[in-house]
């Protein structure tokens, strides 16, 4: 069954996956891990927003969450990293359930505002609970290494990292095409009529919320290790609108759109800071703001309604020939 | 512990003045402006470049820059957010980051993120004795500003003929065409007085708290958390959360001090628990 609707795709599948394993032959290795990770946050924030209709701005909750949680983990308790990515996952998971439960009860701009609330929260507590966060610095030192191998080196650490992210991005793909991945979008389009089809729509949006919120930590964590340390501005507010932003870029309601928003985003920015321009949200939020007034759909959702607008008019062309005149 | 809550409402008066802003704009435009705290942000240095190149003092700055940043908001929604709004509200509120940062980032590439130094005006430079303890003059003045502006826009709001047209295209936008009333007409001034709100408090702000391109970005997060209190789209409801979010974290920060900026949003999530349109709000809203 999954096989055969993986078999639908196989090109552009394939051509994401080759991509993904070549992508730090050409970009600078710690780069190209920060798109993996920040591909998956996306892809996890577009779960919720895309395919359930609620704008979470408080997602850096649950990526510098499990960061935190993640390093914590790997720093105290030697296990290997694998063990403490899927601890900071299952952490974020977990704290997405209060969270979530308060702020699914609104829908919409509100919820974007609870979500933003409870996320500063977060970062309030990671500031000042120094004794475990480290405050201001964050946690350094994070080690990357596993059963006695050395993969400091990000080049390697990239394939070491990839499987989480890959897994990760292949759950929301199977979350998004499963019954419940129908739910969640019939509540998108018409909730009462969901509510009256007999769904427990907040049940299913604390679901979504709270399975959104793993992915996330799962991408925080790979992050966290990556990079060897956790910072306050993971949990930043600022850090869920990049992610926000990246699922615009790439279409909203795309799934795999936000990696190419989250490569672009991701590139730039290297790029900017590597000319000497600190102040990359001059560019971002200039990049932002053109996409929301003229360019709507994202680069992928673009992409894909040419393509439908297309088969349409073949379509229709056929019908046309069809009829006798 | 007088003077702790003195302090809190001290801190609520500028809660109060940003909550009361977000909340017309966005009874009138549905449109929730994530850019507020950078308009605040760009009030104190406003104040700032009067003050060191214009020469303008601090009472002027109080009259000109929230004139000048509403004339600021007035162009803005014209210009952007006027074309958004027909659409999910989702686009403005995105809209709103992009300018956030970007007004963040382009104060920071030309001052820098070390905090600008502002001079208390002179008039109040001392203290006053307020019978049972002294206390700092400016924020005895801030206190007295803030809850004249509010209550004056209440009782515009309230008593007059325009802030009648204004509360009716509010809550039933549809109704008071069909009666004539042109709302588009009432739109832009109400975005760029809230938007002129914002920049008062900023002035307000400058002499008493560091002038920095980030002040905004960390309080804009709290006055969502108040509005949240107070009630979605509650004039009323945002001003006094305000006041009594200042109040209680200054008396939390007495009392608890590790708990003192969560305080605000364990508030939050007792008022959601209890009443998930705020304490103001009405259910319908949502």
């Amino acid at each position: 069954m999954i096989l055969s609707k993986l078999a639908g795709r196989p090109v552009l599948l394939a051509a994401g996956l080759l991509a993904a394993l070549a992508l730090p032959w050409f970009i600078y290795p710690p780069v190209a891990l920060d798109i993996a990770c920040w591909a998956l946050f996306a892809a996890a924030v577009d779960l919720l927003l895309g395919f359930t209709g609620l704008l979470s701005f408080g997602h850096a909750a649950f990526w510098g969450g499990s960061a935190y949680a993640t390093g914590l983990i790997a720093l105290h308790s030697g296990l290997p990293f694998p063990v403490a990515i899927i601890g900071g996952a299952v952490f974020a998971a977990l704290l997405a359930v209060p969270i979530g439960f308060l702020s699914v009860r609104l829908t919409g701009i509100y919820f974007a505002m609870v979500t933003l609330a409870f996320a500063q929260m977060v970062y309030f507590i990671a500031n000042q609970w120094r004794d475990a966060t480290g405050g201001e610095n964050g946690l350094q030192g994070i080690p990357r290494e596993l059963f006695g191998l050395d993969l400091s080196e990000p080049f390697y650490f990239y394939y070491a990292g990839l499987p989480f992210v890959l897994a990760g991005m292949f759950a929301a793909w199977r979350i998004v095409r499963s019954p419940f991945g129908r739910v969640l979008v019939s509540i998108r389009d018409n909730p009462n009529r969901a509510r009256a089809l007999g769904y427990p729509v907040d049940r299913y949006r604390l679901l979504a919320f709270v399975l959104s919120a793993g992915l996330s930590g799962l991408a925080g964590g790979v992050f966290a290790i990556g990079h060897g340390f956790a910072s306050l501005e993971g949990v930043y507010w600022t850090t869920s609108g990049q992610a926000v932003m990246m699922v615009v870029l790439g279409g909203i309601g795309t799934l795999w759109g936000g990696a190419i928003g989250a490569a672009l985003v991701v590139q730039l920015q290297d790029y900017l800071a590597t000319a000497g321009f600190q102040e990359t949200g001059i560019v971002t939020g200039l990049i932002f703001i053109v996409i929301v007034l003229l360019f709507r759909r994202g680069i992928w959702g673009t992409a894909r309604h040419l393509r439908a607008v297309r088969r349409g008019r073949r379509q229709r062309a056929t019908i046309r020939r069809a009829r006798p005149a | 512990m007088l003077q702790q809550a003195f302090n809190g409402l001290v801190g609520g008066a500028f809660y109060a003045l940003l909550a009361l802003g977000l909340a017309v704009i966005f009874g009138m435009l549905g449109v929730v402006n994530l850019a507020h705290g950078a308009f605040y942000m760009l009030g104190a240095f406003g104040a700032f470049i009067a003050l060191d190149s214009l020469g303008l003092n601090f009472w002027l700055a109080l009259v000109v820059v929230p004139l000048a940043l509403g004339a600021a908001g007035i162009v803005l929604e014209r210009a952007f957010i006027r074309r958004l709004t027909p659409l999910d509200p989702l686009y403005n509120f995105l809209f709103t980051f992009g300018l956030a940062l970007i007004l963040q980032d382009l104060v920071k590439r030309q001052y820098g993120v070390n905090s600008q130094p502002y001079p208390r005006p002179s008039q109040l430079g001392g203290t006053v004795n307020l019978g049972l303890f002294t206390y700092p003059a400016y924020q005895v003045f801030v206190l007295g500003a803030s809850v004249l502006v509010c209550g004056g826009v209440w009782v515009v709001l309230t008593r007059t003929r325009v802030g009648m047209i204004v509360r009716a295209a509010t809550e039933k936008p549809e109704l008071s065409r069909a009666l004539g009333i042109d709302v588009g007409r009432w739109v832009t001034p109400v975005f760029g007085f809230g938007i002129a709100l914002a920049g008062f408090a900023g002035v307000l702000a400058a002499p008493m708290r560091a002038v920095n391109p980030l002040m905004g970005s960390d309080l804009i997060i709290t006055v969502f958390a108040v509005v949240v209190i107070g009630g979605l789209g509650s004039v009323f409801g945002s001003v006094a959360a305000g006041f009594a979010v200042g109040l209680v974290s200054a008396l939390g920060n007495y009392y608890v001090p590790s708990l003192s900026q969560t305080l605000v949003f364990i508030l939050m999530a007792a008022v959601l628990l209890w009443r998930p349109a705020g304490l103001f709000g009405r259910e319908e809203a949502l």
